[in-house]
């Protein structure tokens, strides 16, 4: 078993960072990623599609830039098509996933770079073929160049929204429809936080792609609640508040949250994070979590963009390199001034897109009975809401009561959904309706990997 | 339903999706194939029967579990095509035990 220095899960932005700055203290690194090719979800095969006019922008030539420099990183062993199932939290030995076949790494200490899942919205007939997210249509793109074709519906808020608005109206789909589920008030709340002057340049860039998106013909209906997907056997119709449209793709978005899977199946500290409306690992300035060995860096420590991931990154690793003695705590304070500063603007709007954005409460506990909150086992809110009276008091209760978060899943989709129509049930708050705790294997394998497993290791 | 863009990604990988030749671009997923081939639906829930697409793309939502090349629940989405790769739905429950 190889012994790196630092083994960073994931090769988003966050990652890379991390992986450089390290390298570059001298560390041996190790980075897992799942995908094929580095670049996280926000830079997805950039690689292959930076020539891809519908994807100009930051993509193109800083997420490109981002990965060439980590192509060319020395003192970095890059495993892609990797997947982590287990972490020995004694010992920080990895059990992984490569080509069907178990294997395992150690390191020295670990960094978790998960980034972020997009929110669930669990909305009547969100199952339906033709629903997706709006994260999973850019991903097509991305990874394939292809775009919905017939009308498409995006429903939700959110800055990625107008982006994919934008990249599928450049790509030649259409009509593009987005129902802005931004509530009235919302504006006034976000103006409050402030942060604007400091965080123009990302604002400057939002704005100019509102402007792209109308001049590109996007329709835009604002202030929308009730949203439903009718159809049989895919999506037809998106139906809100009287009105229903023709539909043949809808997009569903209500923001991204961090993907805690692997720090909650290790059993780390979480809070609940009131502004962001999601779990979070607690970290200190480093990234450092209430485990001595493993640290988070980027979006899976709290949403702040890709940016503020490449920031702390490289502040996660400065602070394994002091860990392991190759800096004092004087040097990698002075190194880190930097990127603090630049993780500074890259949060500064963050306060006013996270007041302008928060879901409406229908978004995070469906007021639908019907609805279907639990995709894998097919559990609907009102099942949800029956256990809570029964005596369930959070969703780990909840699924010796109805499977919910049992399915392959294991609960990604419908874990914070579950805590929030419990809490809305038994008047209780999210966080005393506490936090699904995943098991490993993170991710299914097969008997015949673990038992390949074991045979190498009698060998 | 979805549209290639061939002027941006030719379409050079060729895969069977559901038995039907399928061209895809370099670097697509089995299930982003499915949705090029324009399959009704990859996968049959095991509870209800639904037809069910993929909904994430990125390894969250399971519901792109497929047949890939003779091995059941897989996710669709987190596999790269390969010249000759076979997707296949995958109706209801996977079937535990050595197959024909």
């Amino acid at each position: 078993m190889s012994g790196h220095d630092l083994a960073i899960v994931g090769a988003g932005p966050a990652g890379i960072a991390a992986a450089l700055e390290g390298a570059a203290l001298g560390l041996s690194v190790l980075v897992l990623d799942e995908q094929d090719a580095p670049g996280g979800q926000v830079f997805r095969a950039v690689e292959r599609a930076a020539g891809d006019p519908a994807l100009a922008g930051d993509y193109a030539t800083e997420g490109m830039a981002l990965v060439r420099a980590f192509r060319a990183a020395r003192g970095v062993e890059y495993r892609p098509g990797t997947t982590l199932w287990h972490i020995d939290t004694d010992t920080l030995r990895l059990s992984l996933l490569r080509e069907g076949k178990a294997e395992e790494a150690g390191a020295s200490r670990l960094l978790l770079a998960t980034g972020a899942q997009e929110r669930p919205v669990p909305i009547p007939g969100w199952t339906l073929p033709g629903v997706m997210g709006a994260g999973a249509a850019q991903i097509l793109l991305k990874t394939a160049g292809a775009v919905p074709a017939g009308p498409v519906v995006i429903a939700g808020q959110g800055p990625l929204c107008w982006l994919i608005a934008v990249q599928m109206l450049r790509a030649g789909a259409g009509p593009v429809t987005l129902l802005e589920t931004t509530r009235g008030s919302a504006a006034t709340a976000a103006l409050q936080a402030g942060g604007l002057w400091a965080g123009r340049r990302l604002l400057l860039k939002g704005l100019a792609l509102v402007r792209e998106a109308r001049a590109r013909g996007l329709r835009v209906v604002r202030k929308v609640r009730g949203l439903q997907a009718l159809g049989e056997g895919r999506v037809e119709h998106v139906r809100w508040e009287g009105n229903t449209i023709p539909c043949g793709t809808l997009l569903l978005h209500e923001g991204v949250i961090p993907s805690t899977h692997v720090t909650r199946a290790l059993g780390l500290e979480h809070r609940w994070d009131a502004a962001q409306l999601c779990w979070r690992p607690t970290l200190d300035g480093w990234g450092a979590t209430s485990h001595d060995g493993i640290a988070v860096a980027g979006d899976g420590g709290g949403i702040g963009g890709w940016e503020a991931a490449v920031a702390t990154g490289r502040l996660a690793a400065l602070d394994a390199a002091c860990r392991l003695g190759r800096i004092d705590t004087a040097e990698r304070d002075r190194r880190a001034v930097p990127h603090r500063a630049a993780l500074r603007r890259a949060l500064a709007l963050r306060p006013f897109l996270d007041r302008l954005y928060a879901p409406a409460p229908e978004v995070l506990a469906p007021a639908d009975d019907s609805t279907l909150v639990c995709r894998c086992e097919e559990i609907t809110a009102g099942q949800v809401r029956a256990a809570a009276r029964l005596g369930a008091t959070g969703p780990n209760q909840a699924k010796a009561y109805l499977r919910t978060g049992m399915g392959p899943c294991q609960g990604r989709m419908c874990g914070t959904t579950v805590a929030a129509l419990i809490a809305a049930e038994r008047g209780i708050t999210v966080e005393q309706a506490g936090v699904l705790r995943p098991r490993a294997p993170f991710k299914p394998l097969t008997v015949g990997a673990l038992a390949g497993l074991a045979k190498d290791d009698a060998a | 339903m979805y549209a290639q863009r061939p002027e941006a990604r030719p379409a050079t990988v060729e895969v069977l999706v559901d038995g039907q030749v399928v061209r895809v671009p370099e670097g697509a997923s089995a299930a982003a194939a499915v949705l090029l081939a324009g399959l009704p639906a990859l996968r049959s829930t095991p509870v209800g029967g639904a037809p069910r697409l993929p909904y994430c793309m990125m390894g969250v939502c399971f519901d792109c579990l497929a047949e890939i090349d003779g091995v059941p629940n897989r996710q669709a989405c987190m596999v790269t095509v390969a010249p000759g790769m076979r997707i296949a739905p995958q109706r209801g429950a996977r079937v535990a035990g050595p197959r024909a």
